[in-house]
């Protein structure tokens, strides 16, 4: 009752209750006191109303209640449902001093409940473990709170107090430090937070590893050079051309078969001794030492060129190069030479015996001039070896005729030393020495002591009147041979003719041991015989050409293949002779003992078809190797101007001269 | 097979002037010799060497040649090589008595 009050308080009536003045005197208390000091006298505002003593006696009552007087005492409100204002009898009394939103939580609620939940949890934490630094903040905030909720009139005071309490305890250990504290509630202060950082502990690495045992190394180092890469590329084209013959020949079990073979062959390779595959270096090697200890005899065989030969009138001398023998072989007489046609370094002797009381086995030995001291190949037989000649084609075929009649083949290409071939009763070998074979292109044609010579294939049979001893076929006319016997004749016969002669002559008082045809001129050929006598005859004319007397038996003769007019004879007394008829028509331009002892009878002579040398064996198994002097070589000087005319033509025409020589005469005489 | 091949190497120790002979494999090691030890080592060794040089001169010449033998003659003896795929035949041979 503002309107009341202000004429209340400023009035200074004593003249109203004692209770005014109470209440008076309760607000003015300071004015009291000034007013008993003062005196007593009403003063009269101008504008007080002015009552009548019956309005100033009225006793008003007062009643104290709860209603808010600022509330309307009638609140009046539009209803939609009714369509008319309605009287709200309830009028809200509640008066709103002081209203702040504050950040206090019931203690019961979830929230609450769970802030002391960790309250506790906190400050059990601190009572186990030690404090940190950041621990003093929380205590900070701690307190702040604190002090910002002193007026609140929660529970949560005592709660607050006894963290404190803790915390001041645990100030004091605020220096000891934790390695690891659990993750710590931050408690931001509303007011005064200021956010810390701090690095934490970086954890230490350890390293583990595992180790493994290393891959097993080996270093490989190569050099790319133009040959390596060359190899490679061989390698693969015959990898390629295995595998097409492979593919052509082999059926799928051939191929099984093959297989196995295979697997067996790779693993007795690897069993067997590596020393077998050094053979082809230790042949080198042997050779290489050969050569070093002949190595004069090899330079003379290359290079030596007589030089008397100049002073000598039209003589030649043979000298002596290598000279071949072997152990087993030393009691054998030497039987049979023969020259590789192929291969001019080898040489193919055979071993027998030509006593007719003594027989016992025969050899067949194969020499190098490469390697002087031990041949290149060895076969041995039972029975002496009497011929052997050479495939021309194929010169890894030899043909030998045996004493007992046999004929073999041995194949020099495959290692065992049997022959591939022999002849035996069923096969028709002969019953009597083999004399003599000869390969005329794949035909075997032997010639044995009695009967007759018998074509090996076609089964021909000539018969003769004796023995056949030797033979030889004509060079370019096929079917044409001569034969000779152990009577002394000559006869000319055909292959197609079996039964007779083309012709016959009276040669030898004894035995023709060689005949053999001039191997430029179709028409000459020469024969030779225990008579002592070389013979060399047209085969047209009955009688012969030349006649030439050797003081001893004649045991071979053979012309020279690079002339028509030189040949060689042999003869039991040890002695060579050549002869040159172009130079010296009655005498031979070489006459030379060849061999060391006297008692050594030669048996066979050959030329060498390239190399001017002959190469001679006697009975004692021994093979000498001669080099013919240039006297012994001569070829038709050149006039000057004219081209040099080599060749069978000037060959022949040579012969011819000189037979036309000899055939005036005879007509002469 | 293999009785000739020793009965070759047997011969060619036996000859004339031949003081020792050798096989060295592949790599350099001596297989078999007739002399001591330290000098087949050596002669082993130095002698691979060489050989391998000479081979590969001959055959960056010409691929398709290849080497046949060689032979070292100094005033004491001559020395003799001959290689093989996979072994190479060493002797040393005085020529001259």
């Amino acid at each position: 009752m503002p309107h009341k009050q202000p004429p209340r308080k400023q009035s200074i009536n004593t003249g109203r209750g004692a209770r005014k003045r109470d209440e008076d005197s309760g607000t003015e208390v300071g004015e009291g006191a000034d007013e008993w000091a003062q005196s007593k006298a009403t003063v009269r505002p101008p504008d007080q109303l002015e009552l009548t003593d019956a309005e100033l006696k009225e006793e008003f009552t007062r009643i104290l209640t709860a209603n808010n007087p600022h509330a309307p005492q009638n609140i009046v409100r539009y209803s939609f449902k009714e369509g008319t204002y309605k009287f709200i009898g309830v009028v809200n009394q509640l008066a709103v001093h002081f209203s702040q939103v504050g950040n206090l939580i019931p203690k019961d609620s979830d929230e609450g409940r769970r802030q002391h939940y960790r309250d506790e949890l906190a400050a059990g934490s601190q009572e186990s473990t030690k404090v940190v630094i950041s621990e003093t903040e929380i205590l900070e905030e701690e307190e702040e709170p604190k002090e910002s909720e002193a007026e609140a009139e929660t529970e949560a005071g005592s709660q607050i107090d006894m963290p404190a309490a803790e915390a001041a305890e645990k100030v004091t250990e605020e220096e000891l430090m934790t390695p690891k504290q659990p993750k710590e509630r931050k408690l931001t202060n509303q007011f005064n937070f200021s956010e810390r950082a701090s690095q934490t502990l970086n954890n230490p690495l350890r390293d583990r590893e595992c180790q493994m045992e290393p891959p097993p190394r080996t270093n490989f180092s190569a050099t790319a050079n133009q040959w390596e890469i060359y190899d490679a590329y061989v390698e693969e084209l015959e990898k390629q051309e295995k595998t097409k013959e492979k593919e052509k020949t082999k059926t799928p079990v051939a191929k099984k078969m093959g297989k196995m073979a295979m697997k067996k062959m790779t693993s007795m390779e690897s069993q067997s001794d590596d020393i077998t595959k050094v053979t082809q270096a230790a042949k080198i090697v042997e050779r290489m030492v050969n050569q070093n200890t002949y190595d004069d005899v090899a330079q003379d065989f290359k290079y030596y060129e007589d030089a008397a030969d100049e002073y000598r009138d039209q003589e030649g001398t043979l000298l002596p190069l290598w000279k071949f023998q072997n152990d087993k072989a030393k009691r054998l007489a030497v039987t049979a030479l023969c020259w590789n046609p192929k291969y001019n370094d080898l040489f193919a002797v055979g071993h027998g015996s030509y006593d007719f009381m003594k027989q016992s086995r025969g050899m067949l030995l194969l020499y190098s001039m490469k390697n002087p001291s031990f041949p290149e190949y060895i076969f041995s037989s039972e029975s002496g070896i009497m011929c052997l000649d050479m495939h021309v084609d194929h010169p890894y075929l030899v043909v030998v005729g045996h004493y007992d009649g046999n004929v073999a083949i041995y194949n020099l290409k495959k290692p065992h030393s049997q022959p591939s071939f022999r002849s035996s009763p069923k096969s028709g070998k002969h019953t009597d020495p083999v004399w003599q074979s000869e390969l005329v292109h794949t035909d075997v044609i032997k010639l044995k002591v009695e009967g007759g010579t018998k074509d090996g294939l076609d089964g021909l049979q000539l018969h003769t009147v004796g023995c056949g001893t030797a033979f030889d076929f004509h060079k370019e006319i096929d079917y044409m041979f001569l034969v000779g016997t152990e009577e002394g004749k000559i006869y000319k016969c055909s292959k197609s003719y079996s039964s007779k002669f083309l012709d016959t002559y009276d040669a030898h008082n004894m035995a023709v041991d060689a005949v053999s045809w001039n191997p430029y001129h179709t028409k000459v050929f020469m024969s030779c015989s225990s008579d002592w006598t070389v013979k060399i005859w047209d085969h047209t004319i009955k009688t012969p050409m030349f006649i030439y007397d050797l003081n001893s038996a004649v045991g071979d003769v053979a012309w020279a293949p690079y002339s028509s007019t030189v040949f060689a004879a042999v003869t039991t007394n040890g002695k060579t002779h050549v002869f040159d008829l172009s130079i010296n028509k009655y005498e031979a331009i070489c006459n030379q003992p060849v061999v060391a002892k006297k008692k050594n009878k030669i048996t066979h002579v050959q030329f060498n078809p390239i190399h001017p040398i002959i190469i001679v064996g006697d009975d004692r198994g021994h093979v000498t190797c001669l080099k013919l002097s240039p006297n012994l070589r001569k070829m038709p000087k050149e006039k000057k101007g004219q081209e040099v005319q080599k060749g069978p033509a000037v060959e022949i025409a040579k012969l011819d001269k000189l037979l036309n020589l000899v055939r005036e005469v005879k007509t002469k005489t | 097979m293999q009785a000739e091949v020793e009965e070759t190497l047997k011969r060619i120790q036996s000859h004339k002037g031949v003081m020792g002979t050798m096989v060295v494999n592949a790599e350099g090691i001596p297989i078999r010799t007739t002399l001591d030890n330290s000098t087949t080592v050596q002669y082993a060794g130095l002698l691979h060497q060489l050989t391998m040089k000479a081979k590969s001169t001959v055959r960056d010449i010409d691929p398709q040649n290849d080497l046949t033998f060689l032979r070292i003659r100094s005033k004491k003896h001559e020395i003799m090589v001959a290689p093989d795929k996979e072994y190479l035949l060493i002797v040393i041979q005085n020529p001259c008595e």
